[in-house]
């Protein structure tokens, strides 16, 4: 077994996760919590997926895949931030929904065989870097790449820039944000917006680069919960996120590729000889995601960081601020 | 909210007001509402279906005739109608203290798991009389959903750990958990499922007694109907008749109160989980010992956990009323099997929840039109 090429498949596979948790972290710093990563994550794989059958042309497919995964989001949008309702229950609605939508829409996709895909290839010079090179900078998707300029750019954004600010503020004290001419309900619209383009992009992912296809609800396959993990983890910061999402995708390609080879470190390898116990290689990334949460929750205890103050409280004018 | 909008409609102009309801509405009202909720998410669902090819009047005429058309197909419907009911019953008492357990389905899965221990074990000889034989898989299976509730709520008692992730995640740990067993131990000649249980250790079913009574020829309706309703009722009695369920109902619209009124609010969050997972898990064992009579993975993780929690939420937590909207769901289930595209229920039970949701706006303010000067 050779782990810089497991890692390096990590890596890929860890981009869907990124691109998922900054999505939800964007949404979550401005206030809104969306539970229905999920259902955006499916209908941005499905949309991509045959818009690129349809069309011959993957740049399309990932355009539509963000396309609509931002206009589902938009549902969850007017019925948590215009409507008021329950965030919780309105983001697993959400859930059901795109799993419903993509299912329905997607009925025959997964016969539909092959498409062109997005193209992979190598950084002139960083690739030759050992080890890293080979791991991070050779044959990977070009969304690999992308991911790794969304997470500084999301650092700064967010942290240095003033439109940040006004994100940071109307998650953080929505009537002081609103008092200083914000419009809390636009942002709010607006990074919800974004966090559902990113969940199509995370999905758009996986069917054009990933794991390419489509394979219903198993395409995703929990993944977008796993990145709501994440963005807990990452305590709302985009370099912590990256870190848990490539760990996270380094993680799922190890449990793939230790059933392989018959000797495993000089032993005959019991997932090989026993595929029965592949079922524990499978509980592994929802257990590490829900350690993940006891590590994370209980460092935010101690150092009292904690989710942005109005995450999950609709902001109603005139009402004593929060 | 005091938007407003100025419609111009022929000669006369509407001033639509928004404002908030200062009073309780009277008690019809929220029940019209989730009812007309309810209606306008088949429409939409129509509209899509059609979008995506099919005739949405001939489905839902499908559906009607598929699950009450006769006593043969309503007790199938009620047999579909049953482990919804007991999921929902688990989601319903967790919602209540707004803990989002989202996880029935994994308690329901580990209650399923629990109870066909007994008999692949074996625990008990298949010989043992059924009088034995179900209370005890009864046990094991809420034993087992308890154990599956006891674990996110101890780590959110005492972590802090979202509750929606970590009933989520285990989840899937659920199924691979059961998978491991009927693959690797329990196995039918190498295919993903046990052996067939004993005769002794299934539950009661109506056509076993047509010999006396011919009507009910065929009718696969279960014990596990009685278990339900008799969980719902022992629930409704917990929660506003018992001074438990006033703390559960307390801690759920007002945590700060509750605590002043000196209420341990981390012993109730563990015991509630546990008592949801208890009741997903008696959920599971109904669906093993009345339905599938084996141990697999796929018709018994068929998805009853999440239906349960949109029943739970058109009920409106009421154990009572997610009897009747168990029904609907079980219905929706059982025909929409045959519909293509496949995905059709999966999407309408989507679309219906997020019509609810967005109907609650309605108890909360109310919309006022005013006929304005010219």
């Amino acid at each position: 077994m050779d782990f810089t090429i497991i890692l390096q498949a990590g890596i890929a596979s860890g981009t869907v996760l990124l691109f998922a948790t900054i999505g939800e972290l964007f949404s979550e710093r401005a206030g809104v919590l969306n539970l229905g990563v999920e259902g955006m994550m499916l209908i941005g794989a499905m949309s991509a997926f045959s818009a690129t059958i349809a069309t011959g042309n993957p740049w399309l497919g990932v355009l539509v895949a963000m396309f609509f995964a931002g206009l589902i989001s938009q549902i969850h949008a007017f019925i948590v931030i215009t409507l008021q309702a329950d965030q919780v229950v309105s983001g697993l609605s959400l859930t059901f929904l795109g799993a419903g939508i993509s299912l329905v829409l997607g009925e025959g996709l997964s016969k539909a065989g092959t498409v062109s895909l997005l193209p992979n290839f190598s950084i002139p010079l960083l690739s030759l870097i050992p080890i890293i090179g080979k791991i991070f900078f050779t044959n990977q998707s070009i969304l690999v790449y992308v991911g790794y300029l969304l997470v500084p750019l999301s650092w700064y954004y967010i942290n240095r820039t003033r439109p940040g600010l006004h994100l940071r503020s109307v998650g953080e004290y929505p009537s002081a944000a609103d008092a200083l001419g914000i419009n809390v309900f636009r942002l709010r619209y607006f990074y919800v917006f974004i966090g559902g383009m990113l969940a199509g992009l995370a999905g758009a992912t996986i069917s054009l680069a990933v794991s390419p296809g489509w394979f219903s609800e198993l395409t995703t396959g929990g993944q977008g919960w796993i990145a709501i993990g994440l963005v807990i983890f990452a305590q709302w910061d985009p370099i912590r996120a990256a870190v848990g999402a490539y760990t996270f995708g380094a993680l799922r390609r190890l449990i793939l590729d230790i059933q392989g080879p018959l000797v495993l470190f000089g032993f005959a390898n019991p997932f090989y000889y026993n595929p029965y116990l592949g079922f524990f290689l499978q509980m592994l990334p929802y257990l590490f995601t829900v350690f993940v949460l006891v590590i994370g929750s209980r460092e935010a205890m101690r150092k009292r960081i904690g989710a942005p103050a109005a995450l999950g409280n609709p902001y109603v004018r005139g009402e004593r601020g929060k | 909210m005091a938007e407003s909008t100025v419609v111009k409609k022929g000669r006369a102009s509407f001033k639509i007001r928004v404002e908030p309801r200062l009073n309780e509405p009277p008690a019809w009202y929220p029940a019209a509402v989730s009812f007309g909720a309810l209606i306008v998410a088949l429409i939409l669902g129509g509209i899509l279906i059609s979008l995506a090819g099919g005739d949405p009047i001939r489905s839902y005429l499908h559906i009607a005739k598929a699950s009450f058309g006769d006593s043969g197909v309503l007790s199938d419907t009620i047999v579909k109608a049953t482990p919804i009911i007991l999921a929902a019953l688990a989601c319903s008492v967790a919602f209540r203290m707004k803990l989002w357990n989202i996880g029935a389905e994994g308690q329901f899965i580990m209650g399923a798991f629990g109870a066909s221990a007994i008999v692949l074990a074996p625990v008990l000889p298949a010989e043992t009389p059924r009088i034995i034989f179900i209370p005890v898989m009864m046990m094991a299976g809420m034993a087992a959903g308890a154990l599956w509730g006891f674990i996110p709520g101890y780590l959110k008692a005492k972590f802090n750990v979202n509750e929606i992730i970590s009933t989520l995640m285990l989840n899937y740990v659920a199924v691979a958990w059961v998978n491991f067993w009927i693959f690797g131990v329990w196995t039918e000649g190498g295919f993903q499922m046990s052996p067939k249980f004993p005769a002794t250790a299934s539950l009661p079913r109506l056509l076993e007694y047509a010999e006396a009574f011919p009507i009910l020829r065929g009718l696969t309706t279960h014990l596990g109907l009685v278990i339900g309703v008799v969980a719902a009722v022992i629930l409704w009695f917990i929660i506003f008749r018992s001074r438990w369920g006033y703390e559960i109902r307390l801690i759920g619209d007002n945590p700060h109160a509750a605590q002043y009124a000196g209420i341990n609010i981390t012993q109730n969050i563990i015991w509630v989980m546990m008592l949801s997972g208890a009741l997903a898990g008696l959920g599971g064992m109904s669906e093993v010992a009345g339905v599938v009579h084996r141990l697999q993975t796929a018709p018994v993780a068929a998805g009853y956990g999440f239906t349960g929690i949109i029943v739970a939420w058109l009920a409106k937590l009421n154990p009572l009323v997610i009897i009747v909207a168990s029904i609907l769901f079980g219905a929706l289930i059982l025909a929409g099997r045959e519909i293509q595209p496949s995905g059709v229920p999966k999407m309408i039970q989507g679309i219906i929840l997020v019509c609810l949701i967005a109907s609650d706006f309605l108890l909360r303010y109310r919309i006022v039109v005013e006929r304005g000067e010219e």
